[in-house]
């Protein structure tokens, strides 16, 4: 059980939420996950990665978009109200060293797991360059935070609201001609941005890195439902992973199992929602009858 | 076999039962192998598909008393032999023939800690039953006398009486043990090891415990309820249960000992890790482990649709590949689940499937196709990346391998296609390696088992280890049989130390 320290909406649809986790707080590493279910006995697990963490204070943060019903009941929830179940951190931590200049992408919500990443490779010495992008103004978070931490910061949207009008591959492509090239890149966010950015570094030869987030039950290896294609590998990316070699990933076999439940899931929602609506009619009809 | 209803078996046992029951001491061997062997009364397999209740509904007493009679008390008692546990099974049998029903549950309780679930669960057929001297009469381990099912009718009765007792606990010695993983060999420690008084923490990665008899075995063969009141009376003992908590990441293993001063651990973390084969077509949408799907159903409770967020397929036609327990399991749940028609696709044949035999002849009635000697060869799937067929190959049996089964041969251009919108693979689990990972010092043989010696002691002082982590997948008496094993050599090992301290105390008190 954990309880909700701190609520913030940082967008129509994205959340942070600080929650109270000493546990998991003092033993997490940049790059590691959650998974939390909501109802106790109906609810789903989803994964979530750690944004942040105040090891003192007992806390991890979180941040999220609302995509479905898991997320939607979530972004409901208020301060001071427990999540009932909450596990981890799982999965690898990312590796940390020096490496040299490590340009860090992130592409929508994607920069919350990548903030506390960036930390890190920063104080391990390398330069960060840090490229986010967004669909639209309203959606670009942590901005000031990865300000505070990268060497250059570019920020990029899909419609020109905000910054250069360009998705992130189009300032990560010139990043990587220039004559001081890059050792490493780390991209997180939506599948396809991933999978573009890989494709993006493959001629140049830079080993890019992406952090994936498969469907999961279990977290801890009993599965096999995170299961994706690296290489001529099967790996599970709730223990074998969350990152893994951008170039070798299957991405549309990713992307296809990301799908599997989609129409279940819609409709699910779909019913959620409605009930949601129903009920506040009725709750607005006892008022007037009021 | 024809199907009856609990009604028609239980008529004929009420008759056959007043013929019998005055006569209960003097009944001659002959007599005795001459009354029919009980059926175990079911649920009717056009019902049962439809629901998740359990399908096999338990003796009546009559019933009970009767297939008791047919024990003829020998003397060799291969049963108490060939049971992992050894529990006197002549003395429980006899007591259950007269009518004794407590003195029958004490009897098995003094060897064994969970007979409502191994009656259940057990492969008594190469266990107790294997070698019964009723079925050797009979030349068939069909005729055996039931014993799982006795097993199961005693515990069931204690439980239904709302009688069961709580082990008494004895004074709190000061000690500290933590058991990892809240499955049936975990659950069987904490029991024995709180006993002696030591205070007892289990930790699960999951939010409720059970382990594999939780999230994979279904309802319908292990109804929650029995594994519930386990845990219940684990609780009065004054057990504590840490859920959502995964042992090597939320805390490591030297954490527990080294800061949080747990005296001796005990590694009770299972098989998990599902093995696939490596054929083409295996990410494909719609191909699942067995592990998967059935926690889906089970533990995340997607049975019920209507109100589980969890999804599961939606499946028409299932393929599950395997011939176990877990391959029983996954395609009877897929039935359940509303499949228009499920294969079970296996190498061997029906001889060679490690799966209860009980478990197979309800699959068989419940309208599942066994494609026997045959195997996938690879998964074929359409333009959005969805399972659409599968292509088997047949097999034919050569020369018996290491295990003693027969090896099965592929024959060449036997191909042949299976249209299938699901696959369900349940060839087996590896270990899981997140113990190990995370731990320095334990030692684990080449397919990740933790290795223990007799007393299920690992190559760390204090660190003890059973059930299938050290077995590789194998069954809940065995798993249970190690956690007591294990228990044993903890609670001697605290003893020991606990006279050893009060010797120091009384030296220092002397000088
Ligand atoms: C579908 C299915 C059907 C089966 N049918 C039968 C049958 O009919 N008869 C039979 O005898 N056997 C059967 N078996 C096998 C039997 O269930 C197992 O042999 C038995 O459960 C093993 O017990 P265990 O305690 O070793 O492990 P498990 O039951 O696997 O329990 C391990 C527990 O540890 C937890 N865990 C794992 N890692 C960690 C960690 N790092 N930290 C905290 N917790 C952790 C897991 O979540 C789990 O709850 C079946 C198995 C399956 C999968
Ligand atoms: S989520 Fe189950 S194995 Fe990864």
């Amino acid at each position: 059980m954990s309880k909700i320290i701190k609520k913030e909406q940082l967008s129509e649809n994205v959340f942070l939420m600080i929650l109270d986790s000493p546990l998991i707080a003092k033993e997490r590493k940049a790059g590691q996950f959650i998974i939390l279910q909501i109802d106790p006995e109906y609810g789903e697990r989803i994964p979530l990665t750690i944004a942040d963490a105040d090891a003192e204070a007992g806390t991890i943060t979180i941040i999220f978009q609302v995509v479905g019903l898991t997320t939607d009941m979530l972004s409901r929830l208020n301060e001071g109200d427990d999540i009932p179940i909450l596990v981890g951190p799982l999965g690898k931590p990312t590796h940390i060293e020096k490496f040299g200049t490590v340009v860090c992408v992130g592409g929508g919500i994607g920069v919350a797991p990548l903030h506390p990443i960036a930390q890190a490779l920063k104080a391990a010495g390398n330069k960060v360059i840090t490229i986010i992008g967004a669909r639209t103004k309203e959606l670009v978070i942590l901005e000031d935070e990865m300000r505070k931490i990268s060497d250059e910061l570019i920020v990029c949207t899909d419609d020109g609201t905000y910054g250069r009008k360009a998705l992130v591959t189009e300032p990560l492509k010139e990043v990587c001609e220039r004559k001081e090239k890059p050792d490493m890149v780390i991209a997180i966010g939506p599948p396809i941005m991933m999978k573009f950015c890989s494709e993006t570094t493959r001629p140049y030869g830079i080993f890019t890195q992406v952090s994936l987030n498969t469907i999961m039950v279990d977290g801890t290896g009993m599965c096999g439902g995170c299961r994706v294609n690296v290489g001529n590998e099967v790996k599970f990316v709730c223990v074998d992973g969350p990152e893994f070699d951008g170039h070798l990933v299957d991405f549309d076999n990713m992307m296809m199992r990301l799908n599997a439940f989609v129409d279940i899931e819609k409709e699910k929602y779909k019913c959620y929602l409605d009930q949601i609506a129903e009920a506040k009619l009725k709750s607005q009809k006892a008022e007037v009858e009021q | 076999m024809n199907y009856r209803t609990p009604e028609e078996i239980e008529i004929e046992a009420r008759e056959l039962f007043s013929k019998y029951i005055s006569r209960v001491d003097e009944l001659k061997n002959k007599e005795r192998i001459a009354i029919p062997l009980q059926e175990m009364p079911t649920q009717a397999p056009e019902v049962r598909i439809h629901n998740l209740q359990e399908v096999a509904l338990g003796y009546t007493p009559e019933e009970a008393q009767l297939e008791a009679m047919r024990c003829i008390q020998c003397p060799t008692q291969p049963c108490v032999e060939d049971c992992p546990v050894h529990i006197d099974v002549p003395r429980f049998i006899d007591r259950i023939a007269h009518g004794k029903f407590q003195e029958a549950v004490d009897v098995i309780k003094e060897n064994s800690l969970l007979p409502a679930i191994c009656g259940r669960v057990c492969p008594q057929e190469v266990q107790c039953q294997s070698r019964c001297s009723v079925g050797k009469i009979f030349k068939t381990v069909d005729k055996a006398v039931s014993i799982g099912r006795l097993e199961r009718f005693v515990a069931d009765w204690e439980r239904e009486r709302g009688e069961i007792g709580v082990p008494e606990v004895k004074p709190d010695t000061g000690k500290k043990v933590a058991i990892v993983g809240g499955g049936p060999a975990g659950l069987v420690v904490a029991a024995d090891v709180r006993r002696e008084g030591h205070s007892v923490t289990i930790f699960e990665a999951f939010h409720k415990l059970g382990g594999v008899m939780r999230y994979g075995i279904p309802e319908f063969r292990l109804p929650n309820e029995i594994v519930d009141k386990e845990i219940e009376t684990l609780e009065k003992m004054g057990v504590e249960i840490r859920t959502n908590f995964v042992v090597g990441k939320t805390r490591t293993l030297d954490e527990l000992m080294n800061e949080d001063g747990y005296d001796a651990v005990f590694i009770g973390t299972g098989a998990g890790l599902p093995l696939f084969m490596g054929i083409e077509g295996e990410n494909l949408v719609g191909v699942v482990s067995a592990n998967e799907y059935l926690t889906r159903a089970n533990l995340m409770r997607a049975f019920e649709q209507d109100h589980a967020v969890t999804p599961i397929y939606r499946s028409k036609v299932v393929a599950v590949l395997g011939g176990g327990n877990v391959a029983m399991d996954a395609s009877r749940m897929a039935m359940r689940l509303g499949a228009e028609k499920v294969y079970v696709v296996y190498r061997r044949t029906r001889k060679e499937m490690p799966a209860r035999v009980e478990e197979v002849e309800h699959a068989m009635e419940e309208g599942i196709e066994f494609l026997f000697l045959s195997n996938a060869k690879r998964i074929l799937g359409d333009e959005k990346g969805r399972v659409r067929a599968m292509e088997c190959l047949r097999y034919e049996l050569g020369e018996p391998d290491e295990s003693g089964r027969r090896r099965p041969i592929p024959i060449e251009g036997s191909e042949f296609i299976l249209d299938v919108d699901t696959v369900i693979v349940a060839i087996g689990n590896g270990s899981n390696p997140l113990i190990s990972q995370t731990t320095k010092g334990i030692e684990t043989n080449k397919w990740g088992n933790i290795i223990t010696d007799e007393n299920q002691k690992t190559s760390m002082d204090r660190v003890y280890a059973g059930g299938d982590i050290v077995l590789g997948a194998a069954t809940v008496i065995l798993a249970m049989g190690e956690g007591r094993t294990a228990a044993a050599a903890i609670n001697k090992m605290l003893a020991e130390e606990i006279e050893k301290e009060k010797q120091q105390l009384e030296e220092a008190r002397k000088n």
